[in-house]
């Protein structure tokens, strides 16, 4: 690094590390945020590659670790995984499905060293849950799963995901994670990134439904004593202004992909750039030299409106990936934007929620899914 | 003010504290986020064992800062209401 060189000494360290370890997932959930185009599958970063990467990562500062997917229980080096990480001082989450645990990986997992449990859930109810999933049974492992975080005494976070097949539940998920006694819960309106945007038009909830089930958030907070916090996340899609997306690019988030992509954001693979891979350079050269990576930092790319915007360092323009999914171009302002030239998009797309979807719902994977769009009829 | 100091406070287990050399200072991590501790807190956060009382805490840390000011302990009382606020620690029933 060259003392004149201010792009490199302003760049913060990359304090979360998301690492996707594999794309392989027993479930087909018709939301997942993994790329609809997965070639690379198969082609996964050996025990050693990630080794280096967390090794890398940490002395850089990286102190938060999240081992995800796909389904991550399906890399058998798990565990190793996890032993190193903790070793190297990183906090350990496992965001995982629940698919494929067991009461002996539970508890190698506790002895590894393993902070933290997410778990996932498509919904409160069996049925729902599986046809979501698309898989038998796994609404019962869910279940054995979440007791079992609990009895092993880590930290446990719920994951609901909340589509228009499900929100009408909201209160039943609730009363289920206080009865699973979670420490968090996170009730997550899915955002429309990969196999999500494809199926947009079927999961979106109307602006009705996202009112009822925040009141009957409130209204369950409100006569809580003691129990797991709720935090209710919305689409953004009903907002006027945009997100902070990653808390501005390349600032504090990294995410390295089953094949050893490295990239600003799990969905940045859509975006017409070239994203450098951990097999080919050192962490430190990617974050802090890699054109892709300095692309979005600062101000210097923005177009108007942002560029005039005196909420610009608040908001750094918005979601890149919406911008570029939405009008095709990653330089303009997020459409969420309400000073978005492109803004009037975002209410001819809501006002479709709630109607039938004019395409068939697309699984991930799977060529025959199950219609979940019959499960709220 | 003039409840006595007699519990035994210990660190809530959803909460792991540790240095980070990367940002020279204290924090305490918890499932994906992070608190940054300044030096104050991170003194009093590091003598709880779940062993020490709140008063031996103040002990030891007047022990350490013999110049501190007169109203540590005013100052740790606070310190200790506003973390068991945050849930970062828990006293026994």
């Amino acid at each position: 690094m060259t003392p004149n060189n201010t792009t490199s000494t302003s760049i913060t360290p990359p304090l979360w590390l998301l690492a996707e370890i594999t794309y392989q997932c027993p479930l087909h959930c018709p939301y997942c945020s993994n790329p609809v185009n997965m070639e690379e599958t198969f082609n996964e970063l050996s025990t050693s590659d990630w080794e280096r990467v967390l090794t890398q990562a940490r002395e850089m500062g990286a102190v938060q670790l999240g081992f995800s997917g796909g389904e991550p229980l399906l890399r058998r080096d798990l565990e190793h995984l996890v032993a190193y990480a903790r070793n190297l001082g990183f906090y350990t989450n496992l965001i995982t499905s629940g698919i494929g645990m067991t009461e002996k990986r539970i508890a190698k997992l506790k002895k590894a060293g393993l902070d933290h449990i997410q778990l996932s859930f498509q919904s409160a109810n069996a049925e729902v849950n599986d046809l979501i999933g698309n898989k038998r049974h796994s609404f019962e492992q869910k279940l054995k799963i979440a007791k079992l975080v609990k009895q092993y005494e880590y930290p446990m976070v719920l994951n609901f995901c909340i589509t228009a097949q499900n929100i009408h539940e909201i209160e039943e998920v609730m009363a289920l994670s206080t009865q699973l006694n979670a420490d968090f819960v996170e009730l997550a309106t899915v955002q429309y990134y990969g196999w999500a945007y494809e199926n947009r038009d079927h999961l979106l909830p109307t602006k009705a439904q996202l009112q009822h089930a925040e009141s009957a958030v409130n209204r369950y907070r409100d006569a809580q004593s003691g129990g797991p916090k709720f935090i209710f996340v919305t689409p953004d899609y009903y907002e006027d202004r945009p997100k902070a997306c990653m808390n501005g690019w390349g600032t504090t988030f990294l995410t390295v992909t089953p094949d050893g992509s490295a990239l600003p954001c799990h969905s940045a693979k859509i975006l017409p750039l070239t994203f450098p891979n951990v097999k080919n350079s050192s962490l430190r050269d990617i974050w802090h030299e890699d054109f892709s990576f300095n692309h979005f930092r600062g101000d210097n790319w923005m177009q108007s409106p942002c560029k005039g915007c005196n909420e610009k360092s608040k908001d750094f323009g918005g979601c890149r990936c919406q911008a570029y999914m939405l009008t095709g171009d990653m330089y303009k302002t997020d459409p969420v934007c309400s000073k978005s030239p492109d803004h009037h998009m975002m209410k001819s797309i809501t006002d479709k929620a709630g109607s039938k979807a004019s395409t068939a719902l697309k699984y991930r994977y799977v060529e025959r899914g199950i219609d979940i769009a019959v499960v709220d009829s | 003010m003039s409840e006595k100091f007699v519990r035994t406070p210990k660190l809530n287990t959803l909460f792991r504290l540790q240095f980070e050399h990367a940002q020279q200072c204290y924090v305490l991590l918890f499932p994906e986020g992070m608190i940054k501790l300044n030096p104050s807190a991170a003194e009093i956060l590091t003598c709880i064992d779940g062993k020490k009382t709140d008063a031996e805490i103040c002990e030891l840390l007047r022990e350490n800062f013999p110049d501190a000011p007169e109203d540590l302990e005013e100052d740790v009382r606070e310190f200790l209401t506003h973390a068991e606020e945050k849930r970062w620690i828990l006293y026994d029933a």
